[in-house]
């Protein structure tokens, strides 16, 4: 698969990004026992992420995270984590590994097309202040 | 292993290169980490950090998470005999958020690159730290109320500069759990409130929580500033926004005034407003307590724990099946995909 951006080495999904970072953490980095330990004690359940809709009329907005077997338990797990106190009216939940991100090393050149063009902001022409309903 | 190979043998060119690059990367990063201190803005899961920060991070939000799923068992040792219908509905909706006040941390800690399960795995084997407020026992019904003014108040006092953590995903989920968290300390305030108005033995009891609970709930905040040895890194590190004597100082001007209102003292007659500081002090805590508790010696360490353990061994079956059962979906799909 190619990555969105320049870099081939940058994990493509936030799930994997998780999994590098702690590979880099010269502090963090398990003992192989430890990381078969670890394996041990894993359920298998994946991690999910979690959009609300607050209300109709509004987009699904990034909630956070969860763990679940499936997508069935994964939307309910959401509901009673994220929609306690009628935060939500729609759900939805995607697997971590199936986003794609991009490569916050890049942001520099990743995102730097709008640099400098002010003009694709109103507030770049003033010569009509005053006029009305412009 | 790889690094000691590298030293004994002549290096290659590549893994020259390779070192080269690594170091430009660690310099570019911190470099990076330090502009975006320096502006307080945030760190988030995917960018560069010091070993040391992300070992901070983890350890604290891990830590808070097992206090809040620590802290279901005070609480929720007391749904079955809350007085009456609603109380208990009530109580069962706390206890319920500190389930979500948990996740949404071990949530955030999982970014730092451990998985809840390791941190779970840790809590139970005891190698894990909580709050030392957990293992106190809740000997009443006002007790409830205690909670919920006192501990619950501590911690929203705590908590909300931690929503301006450095640290995106700590200070998201920090926003989430003080909406939350007033609840709590209402509701904490009420039941003490009705009891302080009850009948005599009411009142009584009612005091007599407020009085067990003051002195750990003020050690919440932590050792005092010149014991506290990691406070400054974290308030360099935007971590931490207010030391813990100043948070605690703020907390007793805001029991002070709230006591009042319920028509009962609190157990410390060295609490006054310092007019040359401008703080609220107050009288000696027992550190050397604290300490014990910390250390796994308090009146409750065992028994939590314990219950801890239980509770998850108990699910045990629930978590294979569901996992079982997913399993078993999938390849119905994928066989039926595939047909």
């Amino acid at each position: 698969m190619t990555p969105p951006h320049g870099n081939p080495d940058a994990p493509v999904s936030a799930a994997r990004e998780v999994a590098e970072e702690a590979a880099k953490v010269p502090a963090g980095t398990p003992s192989p026992e430890a990381a078969a330990k670890e394996a041990g004690v894993r359920n298998g359940w994946g991690l999910w992420e979690v959009f609300v809709r607050s209300s109709r009329g509004l987009s699904h907005v990034h909630a956070g995270s969860l763990h679940a077997p499936d997508a069935a338990m994964a939307l309910r797990n959401a509901r009673d984590l994220y929609t306690r106190r009628n935060e939500g009216v729609s759900i939805w939940v995607v697997p971590a590994d199936a986003i794609a991100a991009s490569d916050p090393d890049a942001k520099g050149s990743f995102f730097e097309s709008p640099q400098g063009k002010d003009y694709r902001h109103a507030t770049y022409y003033t010569k009509s202040e005053g006029v009305k309903h412009l | 292993m790889a690094a000691q190979n590298l030293q004994s043998v002549p290096a290659e060119p590549q893994a020259e290169a390779a070192q080269e690059q690594a170091r430009q990367h660690q310099a570019d990063g911190q470099a990076y980490f330090d502009r975006v201190m320096a502006e307080d803005s945030r760190i988030e899961p995917r960018d560069w950090m010091p070993p040391a920060y992300r070992k901070t991070l983890l350890r604290q939000i891990s830590q808070h998470a097992h206090s809040e799923i620590i802290g279901m068992q005070p609480e929720a040792n007391w749904i079955s005999r809350a007085p009456s219908l609603k109380r208990k509905a009530i109580l069962m909706a706390k206890v319920q958020d500190e389930a979500g006040h948990g996740l949404y941390l071990y949530s955030a800690a999982e970014t730092l690159g451990q998985s809840r399960d390791q941190m779970m795995a840790d809590l139970i084997a005891g190698k894990a730290r909580y709050s030392s407020i957990f293992n106190y026992p809740a000997r009443t019904w006002a007790d409830m109320g205690a909670i919920g003014w006192l501990v619950d108040g501590a911690a929203i006092c705590n908590q909300v500069p931690l929503c301006r953590a450095s640290y995106g995903p700590y200070g998201r989920a920090m926003v989430r759990v003080c909406k939350e968290e007033s609840f709590h300390q209402r509701q904490g305030f009420e039941i003490l409130l009705e009891l302080a108005n009850g009948t005599p033995e009411q009142k009584q009891m009612a005091q007599d929580a407020v009085d067990r609970w003051y002195a750990p709930a003020l050690m919440m905040f932590g050792p005092p500033d010149d014991d506290s040895p990691n406070s400054k890194q974290s308030m360099a590190w935007n971590i931490k926004r207010f030391s813990n004597d100043e948070l605690r100082s703020r907390f007793v001007g805001m029991m002070v005034e709230q006591v009042r209102v319920l028509g009962l003292t609190l157990p410390d007659d060295q609490v006054r407003f310092n007019e040359d500081t401008k703080k609220w002090e107050h009288g000696p805590l027992d550190w050397n307590e604290f300490q014990e508790v910390l250390a796994g010696r308090g009146p409750c360490n065992a028994q939590r724990l314990e219950r801890r353990r239980e509770a998850h061994d108990d699910g045990a079956w629930v978590r294979e099946a569901a996992a079982a059962y997913a399993a078993k979906q999938q390849a119905k799909e994928t066989k039926e995909f595939a047909a």
